[in-house]
């Protein structure tokens, strides 16, 4: 196959290409320069945007033996990336910016653009199985695992995507660009996220969206318990920053309920509040088998799994939890699995809390 | 580099001796040194004494512009201000905006027509308007990106008539135009060896012998205590044997050269009709062929030539490698888009029919993709 590897600068991106290359295919490496100005994305090892990390990545590919260049895609990013995390944040939700850029940038810019100038796929460092099933699955490292920020990807787009390295723990990947000469066996993890240099999201968000004072309010009497900055300042579960003067009745710590942008409200409530057992999500990718369906679903990066029924019903997909959870976003995915199988991805509208869903 | 530039290389190299050195060894050295700075002297029609060896290109011409302007500010502190034209190497502008940042120099960049070339009347009027308050003058022999030949003789003329040292990057020119330093009338001329064959990281600035110019460098005070450094005697004498190589065929490679590239022209005009070919069209350097693809991007074309084994380039990239929009065609009153369209061929000494051959096989089916491809600029 002639494939397209999308290189950042780090040790994933650069086995994942030298992996295809071995494999026989004909790759061509691309670095994404996303940011219009590189200096202000963050620097340093941390970075998969910088300067360095674009000469990282050339370097990688001088030493595989293929084609290397840089694609501007700044403008695509900003646009349908960065934008959109400022605007969902305004909106009381909270986005992952990394599926974001899977769905929008590297499978659909790149990916369009690779596809017309002749190539069959593209090759990425993402820790994901993708098997000759055509199921997307669970990195056998599961501490790296990133099926979660590539469910999103339709049937189409993962039909023309490449994953090397899910049969690989993150260790293994290290060893085995250390043995091909890569310089960038031991680059440190980019951990944060890209486009907010100093890592400092909430600092981010205030110079983008500037200040807009409301109040905080008791979820259960409607009291006013002080105010905020800005909404976007605070996420579902949040316990920290709410610089409450008014302590509870029982004494006990309250958390970030819900975050109403239309009131500019954030109510606040007893952690058991916090607590959900159906989740209501739309822009629904599905895969699975026909619902209802008994799988597990994952609602955050990271997060634990829950047991679940599941119901797909047009482009809502709902979720009863065997057992509730905790802090649920709107704006995150829900992404529900059977085993390491990906089944299907949404991005959750609604959490009804416990209390509300037994009544 | 050529075969004689390097047997030139390889025999001196093989001598041991600091050409700064007094003992025989040295004065061996030294020998080599002074026959080359001699034999580039008589080829380019300068004086040895005029013959300052750098590192290069990028070295020479900041030592022009910013020895110059130190120079002469130094004589009169309203001599403050650059004058260049819109479309110079990076080497002259980004020294120019340096000077304009740090040094409290004032900028004047001289406007280019349509074809790339600047109008001596637009110096005439900021001679006029300035007069000895410009400090240097600079503008590039022939253009690098769309190998338009600049008016130098007369621009050097006017300068030299207000009594304004006049500099010229002639780095794209030796070799391909007729070069001579004395007749063409400029206080300052930057050469390079790697564009004529020789060695990189050897060049020369010649300096007339009466323009006074700071250096930049400061230590022995080598080369006529403006450039400072031990000199690199074998690069100094591959440099010379290319200088004289390329000035003795310049004629017959221009004729040549010039004959594949016009060739070249016609035949992608013909199978690309909306090609757009960039410089002025009759006035430029032989082995130069610059266009526009309208509606193609020019990284795209790259890639999918370079796949094809056909080597082009985009014009100036930028740190990042991310493909800027050439100032240089935004100078000759291309839009951003146009500009992005954009690509060179360049031809040389081991071009033949076949590579152009080569070309105008891939070259169609290359168009006709990137074009395709540009959809994915389309916002969903």
């Amino acid at each position: 196959m002639r494939v397209l590897a999308a290189m950042s600068g780090g040790v994933d991106s650069a086995v994942a290409a030298a992996r295809a290359h071995a494999a026989g295919h004909d790759v061509t490496g691309v670095h994404l320069a996303l940011a219009r100005n590189p200096q202000t994305y963050r620097t340093g090892a941390r970075g998969c945007c910088t300067l360095e990390d674009s000469r990282d990545a050339r370097r990688a590919a001088d030493v595989i033996g293929i084609p290397f260049y840089v694609w501007d895609m700044a403008e695509q990013f900003h646009a349908n990336v960065v934008d959109d995390f400022v605007a969902e944040y305004a909106a009381g939700r909270t986005p992952n910016p990394c599926l974001r850029c899977n769905e929008k940038i590297k499978f659909e810019a790149v990916l369009d653009r690779a596809v017309a100038l002749g190539f069959d796929a593209v090759v990425t460092g993402h820790h994901a199985r993708l098997g000759a099933d055509g199921w997307l699955r669970r990195s056998v490292d599961q501490g790296k695992d990133q099926s979660y920020v590539l469910a999103v990807l339709t049937r189409a787009q993962l039909d023309r995507a490449v994953f090397p390295l899910g049969d690989s723990t993150k260790a293994q990947v290290r060893e085995e660009a250390a043995a091909r000469g890569l310089a960038v066996a031991d680059k440190p993890d980019s951990h944060d996220i890209c486009f907010i240099a100093d890592g400092d999201t909430q600092g981010f968000l205030q110079r983008q969206l500037g200040s807009a004072p409301g109040d905080i309010v008791d979820g259960r009497t409607g009291e006013r318990l002080g105010s905020h900055d800005g909404a976007y300042g605070f996420t579902v579960g949040q316990r920290k920053g709410l610089d409450l003067r008014v302590p509870a009745a029982d004494g006990r710590p309250r958390y970030v309920l819900s975050i109403t942008p239309v009131t500019n409200t954030v109510t606040v409530g007893p952690r058991e509040d916090l607590e959900v057992s159906v989740i209501e999500a739309g822009k629904v990718i599905w895969h699975g088998s026909s619902t209802p369906l008994e799988c597990e679903v994952q609602l955050r990066a990271h997060g634990e799994v829950y047991p679940a029924t599941v119901t797909v019903e047009g482009d809502t997909l709902t979720a009863r939890l065997a057992s509730p959870a905790r802090g649920v976003a709107a704006g995150q995915a829900i992404v529900a699995y059977q085993g390491d199988a990906v089944l299907g991805s949404a991005t959750i509208n609604a959490a009804v809390p416990l209390a509300a869903a037994r009544a | 580099m050529l075969d004689e530039a390097l047997a030139a290389y390889v025999a001196a190299a093989r001598e041991a001796g600091n050409a700064s050195s007094l003992h025989a060894a040295g004065r061996h050295a030294r020998r080599t040194v002074e026959e080359s700075r001699e034999r580039i002297a008589a080829a380019v029609g300068a004086r040895p004494s005029e013959v300052i060896f750098t590192s290069g290109g990028t070295e020479s011409d900041n030592l022009a512009v910013k020895g110059i302007f130190w120079a002469r500010r130094a004589s009169s502190l309203n001599r403050s201000r650059v004058v260049a034209s819109a479309v110079e190497h990076h080497a002259v502008m980004d020294t120019a905006e340096w000077l304009g940042a740090h040094e409290g120099a004032q900028l004047s960049w001289l406007p280019v027509d349509a074809n790339g070339r600047v109008d001596p009347a637009s110096l005439g009027e900021l001679l006029e308007a300035y007069g000895e308050e410009i400090a240097v003058v600079s503008v590039q022999s022939a253009n690098n990106e769309v190998g338009t030949i600049q008016p130098v003789a007369e621009l050097a003329r006017l300068a030299a008539q207000a009594g304004v040292p006049f500099h010229t990057d002639a780095v794209q020119a030796l070799g391909q135009i007729p070069v001579d330093f004395t007749a063409g009338g400029a206080a300052a001329m930057t050469i390079t060896g790697h564009k004529v064959g020789g060695p990189v990281g050897v060049g020369a600035l010649l300096l007339g012998r009466d323009v006074a110019c700071t250096p930049l460098l400061h230590g022995g005070g080598q080369e006529r205590d403006v450039r400072s450094g031990t000199l690199d005697t074998a690069g100094v004498a591959a440099f010379a044997t290319a200088v004289e190589i390329a000035v003795k065929g310049q004629a017959a490679y221009a004729e040549r050269v010039g004959s594949l590239r016009d060739d070249l022209v016609r035949r992608v005009v013909a199978a690309v009709p909306d090609a757009i070919l960039n410089g002025d069209p009759a006035d430029r350097l032989a082995g130069n062929a610059h266009f526009s693809f309208p509606g193609c991007e020019g990284d795209a074309l790259l890639l999918l030539l370079d796949a094809q084994g056909v080597c082009c380039s985009t014009g100036s990239a930028c740190s990042a490698g991310v493909a800027q929009p050439s100032h240089v065609l935004l100078a000759m009153g291309a839009d951003e888009d146009r500009a992005r369209s954009s690509l060179r061929f360049t031809l040389g000494h081991t071009s033949t029919m076949t590579d152009i051959d080569e070309l105008l096989a891939a070259l169609p089916g290359a168009v006709e993709r990137a074009r395709r491809a540009t959809a994915w600029k389309t916002p969903r």
